[in-house]
Parts: structure tokens; sequence; C-alpha cells
């Protein structure tokens, strides 16, 4: 297994060189200009001086090859300096952002707290409840519990968050009150109260995201728990006598959930990546509202970074379902 | 008129199991009685679709309920009805004093648990043993069927084991609590034949030193004929002849048991064609008003079409269930 994952963690290294050219070039490539915000009072001249004192002057593989530097070497130097206090970066130059002239890594750093919060608490709601409700759904297949399942998982694949986002702000903030309809990065948890007021702020945006979450990963435990429900290893553990309770819980629920936690970690990296329409509605200032603010102003090293950090989380996770199915799964040995 | 009384261990009487489906009723098991005698080894021989394999469940309740329903009759076991047991009462039966051996030793075992668990989980559960006193009888009775090495295989899963190594663990399941009687589902039919012939010998071997009945379900008469005291014949979900095994052999009674014996290998000259039986083995989609053999018999003459004959004693311990036998019965001149 070390052995495995030491090879995969080799391969990935020329897939992510790979990908940070992809994503450099295609970024690079598109149309858009820095200085387009400006007023058009700024005369063409001064554009292309700031242009060039943005780096733009360079030839392309150098501009790949300084931001590969900054990203793979001076960041993580500059990471290591800030925790452990001694300077090992130096003033070595970091990935500035475009837009706010301050390091992308600092902004992220500080944006991460509310998507983790929103985003993450979503997913581990979505998957919680998804679950049970899988398990139930498959053991009373066709109940009436099954069919309410199969409806609200229908609406919660095919309606948009735009639009249930909306429709719980009008329905818990316009009509009853009962929750801010915008959410407040500002909100320092303090004491009790605070953490009253930090849930209430938190309930609708995870409300809207955990219904997608419950949508997929219920249907997926669904589908998995019939698959094991009609095997014969089921019929062995009724016939030595077993209670249903044993049979479901241990020997069937077992083998579903191996390819279940599989798609979980599959969708980790979807976590930090945010949500963008989401963190729009409910003013959660979070990394998909980041990029997509990145994406308008056309702050190149932002949304390379941030794309690029994706990326490496979306390989690491890959490689985390692939070990986590090697561990669930005895038939399955890498070496 | 059901040998001596004293000495059965499960008297199965007017057995009923139907199948609700979307087509309609179909009716698997019609009326099937028999019994077995304390350290007996009935066979139970017919082709498939014959209802061998859901009398069986049905006396376990191992159905899945719905669609199945046990319509009438009863099994009694140590005095009590086991088709009338409630969920609980059967689950104390199941594994503890009725082992159940199933067809397909490669899908019958839990991919994710050793087999030591699985060996474990009756003992723990039936017999209240603690974890390593489970441990030390599921160590020996590994070594009962046959494996060697059998305290370092318990930490081993099932794909470790070859299919022959796998049904002596299905084996040593269903004979963890020391059953009274020991149900074998075509426990050799998924196996090839030399291992098909190890498991037959440690069959052999178990009951020599074990004493339990055993009632063994197969199609292949050859494999019958090897192990059996008594065989039992299943046409149509129905027993169309019983009779101790040499007496069954030398003088069947049955068009069908008789057609049966001649489509054997082995019974003919090597240039000789294999003889089969033609016609297709019948649907079973209304109660049976007529003999279900008639449309593939030889014999068959008007009143096999209007009523279904009863399974009647002709000699000693030898029953049939055909007008032939009956028109002998009645006109020893007849036809």
């Amino acid at each position: 297994m070390l052995s495995y994952i030491i090879r995969r963690l080799l391969i990935a290294i020329p897939t992510l060189l790979f990908i940070s050219l992809a994503v450099f070039l295609l970024l690079d490539l598109a149309p858009g200009d820095p200085t387009a915000n400006m007023p058009l009072t700024v005369p063409p001249e001064v554009r292309e001086k700031i242009r060039i004192a943005l780096g733009l002057g360079e030839p392309m593989h150098i501009r790949y090859l300084l931001w590969l530097k900054q990203f793979m070497i001076n960041e993580p130097l500059h990471i290591f300096s800030d925790w452990t206090g001694w300077d090992v970066a130096g003033g070595s130059q970091r990935v500035i952002s475009w837009q706010s002239r301050s390091p992308v890594f600092d902004i992220i750093v500080e944006r991460m707290p509310q998507t983790l919060w929103v985003v993450g608490m979503s997913y581990v709601v979505g998957i919680l409840i998804a679950i049970p409700i899988g398990i139930i759904s498959a053991y009373k297949q066709y109940s009436w519990f099954d069919q309410t399942g199969t409806f609200v998982t229908m609406v919660g694949y095919s309606v948009p968050p735009f639009f249930t986002g909306v429709l719980v702000i009008v329905i818990f903030s316009v009509q009853l009150g009962w929750f801010p309809s915008i959410y407040d990065t500002t909100h320092r948890v303090t004491d009790w109260d605070s953490f009253v007021v930090q849930l209430r702020q938190m309930v609708m945006p995870v409300m809207v995201l955990a219904l997608q979450t419950t949508a997929q990963i219920s249907r997926f435990m669904r589908a998995s728990m019939l698959d094991n429900l009609n095997q014969d290893y089921v019929r062995t553990a009724r016939g030595k006598g077993l209670t249903e309770k044993t049979v479901v819980l241990v020997h069937v629920l077992r083998n579903s959930l191996i390819p279940v936690i599989t798609v979980i970690a599959l969708g980790v990296p979807g976590i930090f990546g945010g949500a963008i329409i989401t963190e729009q509605i409910f003013k959660v200032n979070g990394i998909g509202q980041l990029l997509i603010t990145a994406i308008y102003a056309y702050d190149i090293p932002m949304v390379q970074t941030l794309t690029f950090i994706f990326a490496v989380l979306i390989v690491t996770f890959n490689l985390i379902a692939d070990v986590l199915y090697g561990i669930l799964d005895p038939r399955i040995r890498y070496d | 008129m059901w040998g001596k009384p004293i000495t059965q261990v499960l008297e199965v009487r007017d057995l009923k199991t139907v199948f609700h489906t979307q087509d309609g009723k179909v009716h698997a098991v019609n009326g099937v009685s028999f019994h077995v005698e304390e350290g007996e080894l009935l066979a139970v021989v017919g082709e498939s679709g014959s209802g061998k394999s859901v009398t069986m469940m049905s006396l376990l309740q191992l159905l899945p309920m719905p669609p199945a329903e046990i319509e009438a009759g009863q099994a009694i076991f140590q005095n009590r009805d086991l088709v009338k047991l409630s969920p609980s009462e059967i689950r104390d039966v199941r594994g503890a004093r009725i082992g159940f051996i199933f067809q397909d030793p490669l899908t019958s075992l839990n991919p994710v648990f050793t087999v030591g668990f699985q060996i474990m989980e009756p003992l723990r559960k039936h017999m209240g043993m603690s974890k390593s006193r489970a441990r030390q009888r599921a160590a020996e009775l590994l070594d009962l069927v046959g494996i060697p090495a059998a305290a370092e295989r318990l930490d081993d899963y099932p794909h470790q084991f070859s299919g022959g190594m796998r049904q002596r663990v299905m084996i040593a399941i269903a004979l963890a609590c020391d059953p009274k009687v020991l149900i074998a589902d075509e426990p050799t039919t998924a196996l090839d034949v030399t291992v098909q012939a190890q498991i037959l010998e440690l069959i052999r071997e178990l009951r020599q030193k074990l004493g339990m009945a055993i009632i063994w379900v197969t199609h292949d008469l050859g494999v019958a004929a090897g192990i059996a005291d008594r065989i039992m014949v299943m046409y149509g979900g129905q027993v169309v002849e019983q009779a101790p095994i040499g007496e069954l052999f030398e003088h069947p009674r049955h068009p069908y048991t008789q057609a049966l014996l001649e489509s054997l290998p082995g019974r003919h000259q090597a240039n000789e064609r294999l003889r089969s039986i033609s016609g297709q083995p019948p649907l079973l989609m209304k109660d049976p008003d007529f003999c279900p053999f008639a449309p593939r018999c030889r014999h068959a003459f008007d009143k096999c079409r209007a009523e279904d004959p009863p399974l009647l004693r002709v000699n000693g311990s030898h029953d049939v269930a055909c007008w032939l036998e009956s028109a002998h019965a009645e006109a020893p001149n007849g036809r």
C-alpha cells in the first residue's frame, strides 16, 4: 500500500505540472485586460505602463516559469515562515493579486473559514441526512417513505440553488422572519449567544446546499444498498439467524458504503471550491465569491492560483478515495 | 403411515407457497408433504423450477415476503410449527437448530468480513459465547471441515479461499451451533466434479461424527445416489415419488422418475444418444387441477389431464403420485 501511495504521488507531479501549464495558457490566451475597469480618462500610455508593471511585458514562457516559482517555492516558504517565525522566505516575490495588490494566499486564507463553515457544514449535514435516507429507502423500496424520498430527491436535483435560495429567503426571512437573509462575515463567535447568531445565519445557505448533496448521496446510497440487499451473502446472514438490524446495518451497510465513501471523498474538493451561486445569494464572501469577482476584474494571478489549488485538491482526493477503497474493500490490493 | 413418528425430526404437511407477481399468483409449492428422520439423509431431486429450493426456504421463512406467501401447511420441528413462528422465534431456529448451506459458495460469504467473524456470528448470537471462546470454537469448526492451518485462516477473507474451501466454510457456519437438521440447497452445483466429490466425502464423514439429519437438495441424481438414504422426487411444485434409495433406483414407479433415470449419462452404451425428457416444465400459474407431468408423459391418459393424482403409498415405504399406480391399485388388470 505504501509503495502504491508513493508511486501515485510521484505520478501526481507531472500531472499537476501539466495542469498548471494548461491553466496558465488558457487564462493567458483568453481575451481581457487588467486595466479595462479603469476610468476612460486614463491615457493608453499609462495603461501600457501599468501592464508592464504587472509583469505582462515579459514573454509567455518567462511569465509561466515565474508564476510556477512563486507558487511552488516562494509561497510555501512564506507560509512556513509565518507558522514558525523563522525568516526563510526573505523578500522573495509572492503571488500578488492585481486587484487588491495583496498576496493571493493571504486573501484565500481570509476567505476560507466562511466557505468551510457554510459549504463544508452543508456537505456534512447533507451526508448525515442522506445515508439514513438511502438505507431506509432501499430497505423499504417502493414504500411511501421511498416514494417521498424519490420526489424530494428529484426536486433537489432539478431545482437550482438560485431558485431554492431565493425561495427560502422569501419564506424564512421575509415571511417568517426566523433567519437573516445576509450572512455576516464579520460576526465573531465569543459566547453562547453569538454562537446562536452564527447558527441562525448559517441555516439557510446550509439548507440550500445540503438539499443538493442529500439528493445526490441518498440516491447513490439507495442504489448501492439495493445492489447489496439482493446478494447471496444477505440470505446467508439471515440463514444464520441474525436479526434484521444486524443483517442490514452490519452486513449490507458495510458493503454498500464502499462506493459511497469514494464518491463522498471525490466531492470534498468541491467544498473548497465554494458554492459560487449560493455564496452570491446569501452574501457569503467565501472562495466562490472570491473567484467570481476575480474573474470579473481580470485578476489573472488570483484565478490561476485558485484554479490550480482546486486541481491539487482534486488530484489529492482522488488518491485518498483510491486508498480508502483499498482499506474498505479487502479484495482490492494495490501491490 | 409416516414411518416411526418418534424418530422424525422434521415433518412437513401439505405445504403451499405462492409468489404474487404482476402476472398473477405463481404456485411454486403445491401441497408438499415429507418427513426427515433423525440422522437420515434425504435427497430432494428435481429439475430447475420444480420447487425444491422454495420448499426448503419456506421452512425457515427465508423467502422475501412479499412477494412470497406460505398459503397453507405445517412444518413440525421439535413440537413447533416453523411456518407459524414469529420472526424472532424463527431466528432462534435458523442457524442454531437448523443449519442452511446455500448453492453458490463464491457469493454466499460476505466479502468484507473475515471468515472467522462470519463463523463466530451464530456462535455468539445463539450460544452466547465470549469472543475468545467463539474464536476457539470457530477454529475447531474449520478444522472439522478439513481446512488446514485452521486457526491462522480465521483472519483471512473469503476471496483468499478457493470455491471448495469456501463451501467448507459455509458448512462450518451451518454446523456451528450443532443443528439437528442441516439443509443443503444444491451445495455442490457450483463446484467442479473433483471438488464436489471432496465435499460429498466430507458430508459423509460429518454425518458419522455428528449424526444430524440432512436434507440434500440437488438436481443431480448421480450425487443423490452417492450419499442419500432416501430420495424424494419433485416436479411442478409437488412430490411425485418418494422411496428409499435402492428401491427407487431399482423400481422407479413414476414416469418422471423413470425418465430422469433414463436421462442419466453412464446408463447407456457409449455410442447411444443421451436421452432427454421432451417438453418444458409447467408454468404453475394456477393451482394444479391435473397431473403437472401429464403434458410430457408418454403414458398419460384422460384422467391424468383431468385430475391431480394424490401421493399414495404403493409398497412398504414407497410413495408415488401417479394415476397409473392408482389404476393398478383400483383394478389390477386395468389398462
